[in-house]
């Protein structure tokens, strides 16, 4: 039973994942997720303001239905495949989150300092979540892809636009995590 | 009936990013500090199953299952929008530990502060798309 509800190894996992893709790409589709923030943009009145928003979001509801499955995929994950085992993180980690001041693991997927109750009403706090959230929301359109649209299918088609993606998401997770998280925290 | 299936590909997603730890800050975090193969792990052996896999789609001109040939678009050539929105993708990534699969995966846990990331990457996507024209891409 372990072996389901432990930490998945990052062989099966990757293979799953680069089987949705080649599944969604047989479905006649592309593996994609933030194409769906600019769905829910349109859905909810974004076409008056930009044409960017102008186009029939009925097109992409096999992806929000692929959103919806996700969500209800999590919750099935955490309440009934989860295991107190999880996150074994390597202790250089954990020494570092200690030394920046952000608390372990314990069972969490998420650490309280940045995601708990009381740092979403708290200034800094709530200026975190939601600048994080609009650099994502942002950056992800610009560079025409997330994760999964350009890392996943991007690369796996061998396109040199996604490697440059990829870059630039690294280059700028290296940033934020080695320079601005001690800074800020 | 036709989202059905979307559906479930969704459903193992969740599944698959959520006990992978994919999903989890801490994973990310880890992963920026190179401090833990898992994350490379996952992602280079997804890539290595779609590279096969396209290879094998183009090589035997495999069809979709309406019977229509597979048509696997190429991106834009650019090289600006690319790095530029890239790192700026990469800062958020970073800040609050999930791209936008996991954002959403995340709201099953039922934590307030993930809708405001959600809500904050809404807005960025928002901003965009009436700023876009005004930036180089």
């Amino acid at each position: 039973m372990e072996l389901f509800t432990g930490t998945w190894h990052w062989a099966i996992s990757g293979f799953l994942i680069g089987l949705i893709m080649l599944v969604l790409t047989y479905f006649g589709k592309t593996f994609g997720m933030s194409s769906n923030l600019r769905t829910m943009c349109s859905m909810f009145g974004g076409k008056k303001f930009s044409d960017y928003f102008n186009f029939d979001w009925r097109e992409q509801k096999w992806n929000l239905a692929v959103v919806l499955g996700s969500i209800v995929g999590g919750y099935l994950a955490i309440h009934f495949l989860s295991s107190e085992n999880i996150l074994q993180l390597n202790p250089k980690t954990i020494a570092l989150l200690q030394e920046i001041g952000i608390d372990n693991p314990n069972g969490n997927l998420q650490p309280e300092t940045i995601f708990s109750l009381s740092s979403v009403f708290s200034l800094k706090g709530f200026l975190i979540l939601l600048g994080g959230g609009f650099l994502i929301g942002f950056g992800t359109p610009y560079a025409g892809g997330c994760t999964s649209g350009h890392a996943i299918s991007g690369l796996s088609n061998l396109q040199l636009p996604s490697l440059i993606a990829v870059i630039g998401f690294f280059l700028g997770g290296l940033l934020m995590v080695h320079v601005i998280i001690p800074l800020i925290f | 009936m036709k989202l059905l299936r979307f559906f479930i590909v969704g459903v193992v997603l969740g599944i698959v990013l959520t006990k992978s730890e994919a999903v989890s800050w801490y994973r990310i975090f880890e992963m920026f500090h190179f401090q833990s193969f898992h994350m490379f792990g996952i992602i280079g052996v997804a890539i290595a199953t779609g590279v096969l896999g396209i290879k094998l789609i183009k090589k035997k001109e495999l069809k979709d299952y309406r019977g229509l040939p597979i048509q696997i678009h190429d991106k834009q050539r650019s090289f600006f929008r690319y790095i530029f929105g890239g790192i700026m993708f990469g800062l958020g990534w970073g800040l609050v530990g999930a791209c936008p699969g996991p954002i959403f995966i995340l709201l099953s846990t039922g934590l307030v502060s993930i809708l405001v990331v959600l809500g904050g990457a809404l807005l960025g996507t928002y901003i965009y798309g009436i700023v876009k024209d005004k930036l180089p891409h």
